[in-house]
């Protein structure tokens, strides 16, 4: 302002003010893009590399990034979507930060005997050696196109159908028909597959719900539902509680009181979503809960989605029932019944993302099938699965034991926490127990949930799921993944364990 | 509320029973139609010869050759010790090494011009997936993004189905070779205004499908000026860049950055695959690269729908690692595809059919408008239903492009052999000499 008397002075006459005050303003604006001009750009050469590696707990220091976009002459910053501001934000669940801490570092019984044990991740390793086996004697063939015998890259380079090849298909219901124990058979037209279950959950949320709607599902359930089924969808999951008293299994009133509950408060319900094999707990639905659930979903007229993922993971000598195997034998509407599969658990191939939706609906089909082109899977995995599928001996005794070796491990692991006092739900199937720790815990309460996941991560390094990650309404339990580990580990996650409840218990004195 | 199809059975959610995935457009109907009848020299020589679909298929030989010499590409080294590791891998960082090479692929194409970095490669499943999370990611329900016509068809459902997001067209037209212009933009941007919408992006392909036609320096430079002006992002489509006739013609945004020295870049993107260039549209290989560090982040937490198989990953980490082999395909198919441009140009040429000056692609841009009967789009439709019914070929028309001029149709012509190809321009030749002779 200073400037101004003066040039007002200067500047004699008509618009004398103006120009006085117009001509600072002027002389300001171009000393601005001066500066502006002759700021030194960032690097001549190289785009400036992302602030850190995307861990969860490094993007904490992200917020430097905004500093650098206003040094750089914006003012204001090009936005994103809400969506993406959501997503953007630092994880917070312990099953993610979890996840991260043990990536980063991984227990390894000669190269790293303290680092963190990873028991977060319901991986099955066990059977690795069998399939290596099968590629180390079959590779080269499975790669082989049906043609001209020899390597054609013409037939798996060009478009698939983007819902999967009905040689895939015709494998994957043969596949699915054997882990269910051959009690149902699979038709392939009624299949559409999908880059792992996650796009498979997803798409089919897509088919079933609008925005603002709801889905009922069972507590404790998969942390990775959270995500799959409302990130991009909108939808809402209304957790529906199991407890302790009944081992954690669903009841049919507790399903009709917490759909009059939604109900009143306006939002509808499409369906119910449940996982059988159930996750992280590890029960089986039984043939008559099946029933009931078609009688209740029939009564509301909402859909059932039966996540079955675990379905080839059951321990040796217990018995699966697939929905689809009810569906067939009583007579129901078929048409609200939806099945989601996968390779990632039954055959250890996550990384290959093979995936399934199953339905009766031919409806819902048809619009899935469109929707895959955003999720389809690669075609050169499609053809050394067909392979691998196809060997019926291979897969026979692949099966068989597979679900040996996690009955051993089950027992071995469940055994050990036992005796430490620790008790683990009655489960069948799963790559995982479901531990109550709630004794180790100082106070009782999900405060107090976390404080020991946060002692079992840090100090112990084991990485488990606490129950509250996955909606338990019961605080002290938490997820085990035992099929990650050696046998010659169990020993060393129990000792760790017993030292932290020493620690616990002389602290309370 | 979902629009129950009947009582009492179940109902589907809107995105279920919407029309958007445009699967009943002219488009997608002229693929049924290949489908039903297609051409095969020896078995069915009158069949639908496809020149709607835009694939490469003129460099296989050399994928070929290189997966006969290099068995460890497709398969995890002696004894298959990487194996393990390699099918427990869902990591949605995905393979250092294959963002590496992706990254090199992508500054081998740019002919080292422009600088990539793999930690900003997010890995998708395809083209149609990252265009897809990058529209969840810029844009909120019921906004807008602007987007050059003529535009490729499929953007109509990958942009709009599940996001919710519109797209209101940059009008372009022959009178300056369909080139956008800062007009348009303006033009385009206050229509959006006026509907109400918010425009988050502007979205181009470069090089343009369907023009296959680079867009030139000085129009990339006031696209992102634009971009900068409204404070909205920039997403460049870069499907086709390996797929230039020339290797200097193509300037890639990344090239526009550079010499900006990468300020204000946090609104750019880049969207890139390997179904064209390198013909593979069935391994399912997209990347979304950019320059805004939230925008990476979030793209590659959703990339969990869309993971690519690592054994894909691995199999063309190997592939495009070797820079012997990449060096040579780039070149190689370059060659192979100018050569079939020009075959199919002179072809148009000889039977009176002139076409835009394409520079890339696997397509031409073919103006039939002088055969319509009146300038309209009803006119091209029926022109396009007697080419397929009649002639026999299955090419696509501009308005299901949303071209706003008549007349246009896009042909493909790297999806067969020469013989075909020949097969497709003799047919063309008779339907002209039929024309000239009712005349």
């Amino acid at each position: 302002m200073r400037l101004v008397v003066p040039l007002q002075g200067v500047v004699q006459g008509r618009g004398g003010l103006i120009f006085g005050s117009l001509i600072p303003c002027a002389l300001f604006y171009f000393l601005q893009l001066y500066l502006k001009r002759h700021r030194s750009p960032n690097s001549r050469s190289n785009p400036p590399s992302p602030s850190a590696s995307a861990q969860n707990l490094a993007e904490l220091t992200r917020t430097s990034s905004r500093s650098n976009l206003l040094s750089r002459g914006s003012i204001v910053p090009v936005l994103i979507s809400s969506l993406a501001t959501s997503i953007s934000k630092p994880n917070d669940s312990p099953y993610y930060i979890g996840l991260d801490k043990a990536s980063e570092d991984p227990y390894d019984r000669i190269d790293n005997p303290d680092g963190v044990i990873q028991l977060g991740l319901s991986e099955n390793r066990l059977c690795f050696d069998l399939i290596e086996k099968w590629m180390l004697e079959n590779l080269k063939d499975s790669m082989r196109g049906r043609e001209e015998g020899d390597l054609s890259i013409s037939g798996i380079a060009s478009y698939q159908p983007l819902d999967g090849t009905m040689e895939l298909k015709m494998a994957m219901a043969g596949f699915m028909s054997r882990v269910m124990g051959g009690a149902v058979s699979f038709e392939p037209s009624q299949m559409v597959l999908t880059a792992g279950a996650t796009p498979a959950i997803e798409t089919l949320c897509f088919c079933l719900a609008d925005h603002g709607n709801a889905f009922l599902v069972p507590t404790p359930y998969y942390p990775g539902f959270d995500r799959d089924m409302k990130w991009r969808t909108g939808v809402e999951l209304i957790p529906v509680h199991c407890r302790n008293t009944d081992n954690f299994m669903l009841s049919i009133s507790a399903l009709n009181q917490a759909f009059n509950q939604t109900r009143k408060r306006g939002t509808k319900i499409r369906g119910i979503l449940l996982s059988n094999p159930a996750n992280p707990v590890g029960n089986l639905l039984s043939r008559e809960m099946l029933c009931d659930l078609l009688y209740f979903a029939r009564e509301k007229n909402i859909h059932i989605i039966s996540d079955e993922i675990f379905a080839g993971s059951i321990y040796e000598n217990e018995e699966f029932v697939s929905i689809a195997d009810v569906v067939d034998s009583e007579d129901f509407d078929k048409s609200r019944v939806h099945i989601v599969y996968g390779l990632s658990k039954d055959l250890s191939l996550p990384g290959f993302r093979v995936g399934m939706i199953y339905s009766f609906n031919e409806n819902v089909l048809a619009a899935a099938r469109k929707l895959t082109r955003f999720s389809s899977i690669s075609a050169p995995t499609q053809r050394l699965l067909v392979s691998i599928l196809s060997d019926a001996r291979f897969i026979e005794e692949y099966m068989a034991t597979n679900k040996k070796r996690i009955r051993n491990m089950h027992d071995l692991f469940v055994a050990g926490l036992e005796g430490l006092g620790i008790r683990c739900a009655d489960s069948s199937a799963g790559l995982y127990c479901w531990a109550d720790m709630s004794k180790l815990i100082l106070t009782y309460g999900e405060k107090g949930e976390l404080e020991l996941w946060e002692k079992l991560l840090h100090v112990a390094k084991i990485n488990i799921t606490p129950g509250s990650a996955c909606h338990c309404i019961e605080p002290g339990w938490f997820r085990c993944c035992f099929t990650t580990l050696d046998k010659e580990d169990i020993p060393v996650v129990m000792e760790r364990i017993r030292k932290l409840a020493d620690t616990r218990a002389a602290s309370r004195g | 509320m979902a629009i129950e199809i009947e009582k009492p059975s179940v109902g589907l959610s809107k995105v279920a029973v919407s029309e958007t995935h445009g699967e009943d457009s002219p488009y997608f109907a002229g693929w049924k139609a290949y489908d039903e009848n297609p051409y095969n020299e020896s078995s069915n020589p009158s069949g639908v010869i496809q020149m709607g679909l835009a694939e490469n298929q003129v460099s296989f030989d050399l994928l070929e050759k290189y997966l006969e010499e290099h068995s460890e590409a497709s398969s995890w080294g002696k004894g298959a010790p990487g194996f393990r590791e390699n099918a427990l891998f869902q990591d949605y960082h995905g393979l250092k090494s294959f963002r590496q090479a992706m990254a090199n692929f992508m500054e081998q194409i740019r002919g080292g011009r422009a600088r990539f970095d793999p930690d900003r490669i997010v890995l998708t499943a395809g083209a149609t997936a990252a265009n897809e999370l990058l529209t969840f990611i810029l844009a909120d329900p019921g906004d807008a993004l602007l987007v050059p016509t003529p535009y490729y068809p499929g953007f109509d459902r990958d942009l709009r189905w599940r996001t919710g997001v519109k797209i209101v067209p940059i009008h372009c037209d022959s009178s300056n070779n369909f080139q956008v212009t800062p007009e348009a933009m303006e033009a385009a941007y206050r229509c959006a205004e006026s509907m109400n919408l918010k425009v988050r992006g502007i979205l181009i392909t470069n090089p343009s499908n369907p023009l296959g036609a680079t867009i030139q320096r000085t129009v990339l430079e006031q696209i992102l000026d634009f971009a900068t002006n409204k404070n909205i992002h920039l997403v460049s489509d870069e499907i086709y860049s390996g797929s230039t006739f020339s290797s200097s013609e193509f300037i890639s945004i990344a090239e526009v950055l550079e010499t900006r020295g990468y300020k204000d870049s946090e609104r750019v993107h880049i969207v890139y695959s390997l179904s064209k260039d390198l013909g593979l549209p069935g391994f399912r290989v997209g990347t979304i690269y950019s320059y805004n560090d939230k925008v990476v982040t979030t793209a590659r937490r959703m990339s969990s729908f869309t993971l690519i198989s690592s054994q894909t990953q691995h199999l063309l980490a190997c592939m495009l690692s070797n820079k012997e082999f990449s060096e040579n395909y780039i070149k190689t198919n370059r060659e192979r595809l100018t050569r079939r441009y020009d075959m199919i140009i002179n072809g148009l040429k000889t039977a009176g059919i002139e076409c835009l000056k394409g520079n890339a692609g696997l397509f031409c841009w073919m103006n039939l408008s002088p055969l319509l009967e009146e300038p309209t789009r009803e006119s091209e439709l029926a022109l396009w239903k007697v080419i397929l019914n009649e002639v026999r070929l299955n090419i696509s028309p501009g308005s299901s492009c949303h071209c706003s001029e008549p007349g246009w149709f896009r042909v493909c012509f790297a999806n067969m052999s020469e013989q075909t190809l020949e097969v497709a321009l003799k047919r063309i030749h008779k339907l002209m000499e039929q024309r000239r002779r009712r005349n």
